[in-house]
């Protein structure tokens, strides 16, 4: 009833369709958690530190308590939570170093923005007039903002935990021998400075408690591990516990988290008796929805004079902020997974630091750890052969892993599932040609082309490597389906992942037509409502269509076969005998007798005698898949940037993506992951950064200071696919939602290098700014005549 | 609400009244007054562009106008784009072309080009990034949002705009593959 080898183009797989999201979308009938109107709704407003390293003195709430409408103002000291926010990563045998941690601060502000006070009040203005009334006396405290100086001992973030640092964490083996043997090493110092998620959405919260039952509405990615961590905090049971994600304005990893915002509304509304809603502005988003990022890397690449790669060290400080929030110390380590990239070596390791310093805690932000592994690797391949002098695609072509070695074991104990890296480069190069667009331009503008052959490891499940036993992520990983066929043959399909933008109620319900010959337009996809469905494990890295979009093939695959059964009864066939054609289950070679979904389906509930003897009635089937790897999508990409070297400004000319990410479900929606991927990378090179000043103070308190790209900085993007199915799954299909963003950082800016190098500057950290590019240009003597 | 002023205003063609706060946010008069919650709120600072809307026929950003500032004004917004069932033509645009993910900067930016394709009916590539310089999308990288613009810029020329490789519904996809005499 599958596609036969469950890889080919079926009658929808494969093929572009209109989004079955959009009609709402596009007509301002979409229903985010601020357009959610519950009666009797408080409005919650918090105080929250412009200090980033204070003790408490004390807090005056009176004048506040005092406004007409205000029906509560809580601090700290009220909070009586069974524990403090969750890290939802413990790595096995290492120590980490952790502050408990509050959704209102206890005794001491470690972050500009962390909260201090909740008002509660009747009217969304006069809760932040009430707030302002809130008077907080702060003792401040030296602020810990440079990551290396923490280290080195001095003023703490966290008094009593005695050291700044996190935890130590090292993945591969001795590097040490590999890069003595090698005739060339080069060494750079990397920042991969901090970002913001930036959806344009900011996080909201409705909590309503009532009659011993919470349901909570919030602008999340992760309403499953919302739930489950809401009943621990609060000491209910999950039962009682609803969580509904509705339409979700953007996540990108920022909304991959269980905020102190949605414990504390849902413990007030408990306490009041009401229902309670908050909505982000922009600034407290930018000061307090997680950042990510902020890694230096010291990166040591051996290699011989012919361009065989030897070994890669690259040693992390990570800046992790003021604590640990759900995935924090995982971050790095996603990268360090990946550090070989698409190479062979004989020796890679990593080696993290975490670090705590006065600022907003890190955690996933698309592509979380891997864009900045990929940008090590790529730039550092990229200095490798300047240095050697060998030219920089035949480096990466000598040293890639053939496509005939895979699955490949690297040198850090991961085995990528499938690959053919030498493919999307080639193909890449059918669409340009790079030495032509080099060069500088009749007005004086230096053109550079930049590079980008990445991998990276995505559809996060395998329990066996995840979870409690392997590295430690707390709730396992998988992903479950409910395809529920319906009396007159329409589908509810109920996934436990959790889209908000991808795509993926179209790309579902195109994977259910082809196996049970309907129409996607039949078919609902449910998701984002815990109290509907089996338990799921949410929508991040890169996971929705590998682990949960299989778990959908599956259950339908399931409804298939029960389907044949009761046609083969009904037909007086073998099960084995029953095709699916034309949208009618029938006997191979018998086209015209066949039945379809909805005339099964009524038998399947009227049973009568239509049943095959012992069948249960209905048409329903649910399915766990916990895959047996991970995935690894892979393609090779290049930017062509021209810089003014009168001003040092930057601009991205022509941008091409080959990506791989296994045979295409609608391919319209993989173009669409691919360029909004490659805008966030493209943003972190040359434009966005989360700065704080050496006070700890935020500079970036919104979109005026903090540098989002528009259309106007951009280009439009070339790009194409390669197939290479990846034996994991029975779809053969890879992630792709980070794709673009682990991509593109490094070609960006290799390219920006490329075109500077005429000049002598031969290496750059991002951003790569107008300022400082200018700057490095002046220290080379100026704008060339 | 002592010093409630008086706002009378037609929105999407519906006259409308009411005493408001004066330093009411015309956009959540929109939203929490009228109910009409398709307009966005993403910035607080003018530059994100999810409040946009038309106020007397040109764009504006409601998170930087008062309620009151707009009393006597004629305010359109994405609720009152489509004709009936019919569709506009930038919302057809930005349907046919995966012109938005999220959706969340979608009204806005419907909006703003609506505004942009009044005064220059058939914009340039080059036109339409300029002139969208004032919405913010994270989900797309715009690639798809320029097509939109100008599917629609083309719909409104001549009409109609051939499918961009694309089915409509799965229905036509199934009719397609059936005539070719494919089966799943």
């Amino acid at each position: 009833m599958t596609p036969e080898d469950g890889n080919g183009h079926g009658l929808h797989v494969g093929r572009r369709m209109r989004r079955k999201e959009d009609p709402p979308l596009i007509q301002g009938r979409a229903k985010y958690v601020d357009d959610i109107d519950v009666a009797g709704v408080l409005w919650a407003a918090f105080v929250r530190s412009p200090e980033a390293h204070a003790r408490i003195a004390s807090i005056d709430a009176s004048a506040a308590l005092a406004r007409p409408g205000v029906h509560a103002v809580y601090t700290g000291a009220d909070l009586d939570l069974e524990a403090g926010l969750p890290t939802a990563w413990v790595p096995p045998g290492v120590d980490v170093n952790a502050p408990v941690h509050w959704p209102l601060a206890k005794d001491a502000v470690k972050h500009v923005g962390d909260p201090v006070a909740v008002v509660v009040g009747e009217d969304r203005y006069a809760v932040v007039d009430a707030a302002e009334d809130v008077l907080v006396d702060y003792d401040p405290l030296p602020a810990v903002v440079d990551p290396e100086a923490a280290l080195e001992g001095g003023d703490l973030v966290h008094e009593s935990l005695g050291s700044n640092k996190v935890h130590e964490w090292s993945l591969g083996g001795d590097v040490e021998s590999a890069l003595e043997a090698s005739e060339v090493v080069v060494e750079r110092r990397f920042v991969n400075h901090r970002t913001s998620g930036a959806p344009i959405e900011p996080r909201g919260i409705i909590a309503d408690y009532r009659a011993g039952e919470l349901t909570v509405w919030s602008s999340t990615q992760v309403p499953h591990f919302l739930k489950l961590f809401l009943a621990l905090q609060l000491g209910m049971t999950e039962d009682r516990v609803r969580v509904v994600a509705p339409d979700v304005g953007g996540g990108f990893g920022s909304k991959l988290q269980v905020y102190g915002e949605e414990i504390l509304l849902a413990w007030a509304s408990r306490r009041l008796s009401r229902p309670i809603k908050w909505i982000e502005t922009r600034s407290e988003n930018m000061a307090t929805s997680h950042h990510g990022r902020d890694q230096i890397a010291y990166v040591k690449l051996g290699a011989d004079r012919d361009g065989t790669l030897n070994a890669l060290h690259v040693k992390i400080i990570a800046d992790f902020g003021a604590y640990m929030m759900l995935l924090t110390p995982l971050i790095p380590s996603l990268g360090a997974f990946v550090m070989a990239g698409c190479y062979r070596w004989k020796a890679v390791r990593t080696d993290i630091t975490g670090v705590m310093t006065n600022k907003m805690a890190t955690d996933a932000i698309r592509g979380a750890g891997r864009p900045e592994a990929t940008h090590y690797i790529e730039v550092m391949l990229d200095q490798l052969a300047a240095e050697i002098d060998v030219d920089r695609l035949e480096l990466r072509r000598r040293n890639f892993i053939p496509k005939e070695d895979f699955p490949a074991e690297t040198p850090v104990g991961i085995v990528y599932d499938s690959g053919d890296y030498h493919g999307t480069l080639d193909k890449l190069l059918t669409h340009f040609d790079p030495e032509a667009e080099r060069g500088r331009t009749a007005d004086g503008k230096l053109r550079g082309v930049g590079f980008s052959t990445w991998t990276e490891i995505c559809g996060l499940a395998p329990s066996r490597a995840t979870g409690p036993s392997g590295l430690g992520v707390q709730a396992g990983l998988m992903e479950s389906a409910l395809v529920r066929v319906h009396l007159t043959g329409s589908i509810s399909v109920y996934t436990g992942t959790s889209p908000h933008g991808q795509g993926l109620e179209t790309a579902f319900a195109q994977i259910v037509a082809d196996r049970l010959g309907c129409d996607p337009q039949q078919i609902d996809v449910m998701h984002g409502d815990t109290s509907q469905g089996p338990w799921g494990l949410d929508t991040y890295g890169s996971r929705s269509l590998a682990v949960g979009g299989e778990a959908i093939a599956r259950a339908s695959a399931k409804v298939a076969d029960k389907v044949r059964a009761i046609v083969a009864h009904k037909l007086e066939a073998a099960a084995d005998d029953i095709e699916l054609r034309e949208g009618k289950f029938s006997v191979k070679g018998s086209p015209d007798t066949g039945l379809t979904l909805a005339e099964v389906a009524g038998m399947a509930y009227i049973p009568e005698d239509n049943l095959p003897e012992g069948m249960e009635p209905g048409l329903e089937e649910l399915s766990f898949y916990d895959p047996e790897n991970f995935v690894f999508p892979f393609g090779a990409h290049a930017a062509v940037v021209e810089v003014d070297p009168e001003t040092g400004n930057v601009d991205l000319v022509r941008y091409l993506a080959v990506d791989d990410c296994g045979p295409a479900i609608n391919p319209t929606l993989i173009e669409g992951q691919i360029h909004g991927g490659i805008v966030h990378a493209v943003g972190q090179a040359l434009f966005e950064q989360v700065s704080y000043d050496e006070n700890g103070q935020l500079e970036t308190g919104s979109f005026v200071s903090y540098a989002l790209p528009s259309a106007a900085e951009l280009p439009s993007f070339e790009t194409d696919r390669t197939e290479t199915p990846s034996p994991v799954n029975s779809l053969g299909v890879k992630g792709v939602g980070e794709a673009g963003t682990i991509a593109a950082s490094a070609a960006v800016t290799n390219a920006v290098i490329d075109a500077l190098r005429p000049l002598g500057i031969d290496f750059m950290n991002m951003p790569l700014t107008p300022m400082r590019v200018w700057e490095a240009i002046q220290e080379k003597g100026g704008a060339p005549a | 609400m002592a010093d409630a002023v008086h706002v009378s205003v037609t929105v999407n063609g519906q006259a409308q009244a009411a005493e408001v706060e004066p330093r009411l946010l015309l956009v959540h008069f929109l939203r929490d007054t009228l109910g009409l919650t398709g307009t966005h709120v993403g910035c607080d600072t003018s530059n994100c562009g999810a409040c946009t809307v038309h106020v007397d026929g040109e764009s504006v950003k409601s998170c930087t106008l008062l309620a009151a500032q707009v009393d006597g004004a004629e305010v359109l917004t994405i609720e009152g784009m489509a004709t009936g069932t019919d569709l506009h033509p930038l919302q057809e645009g930005f349907y046919a072309e995966h012109g938005l993910q999220c959706g969340y900067c979608t009204p806005g930016m419907i909006m703003a080009a609506a505004d942009l394709l009044e005064r220059n009916p058939d914009p340039s590539e080059r036109e339409i990034r300029e002139g969208l310089a004032g919405n913010l999308c994270r989900c797309t990288g715009y690639h798809n949002i320029v097509k939109a613009v100008q599917h629609a810029a083309r719909l409104q020329r001549d009409g109609e705009v051939p499918e961009p490789e694309m089915s409509a519904t799965g229905e036509e996809n199934v009719r397609e593959m059936a005539a070719k005499g494919l089966g799943a």
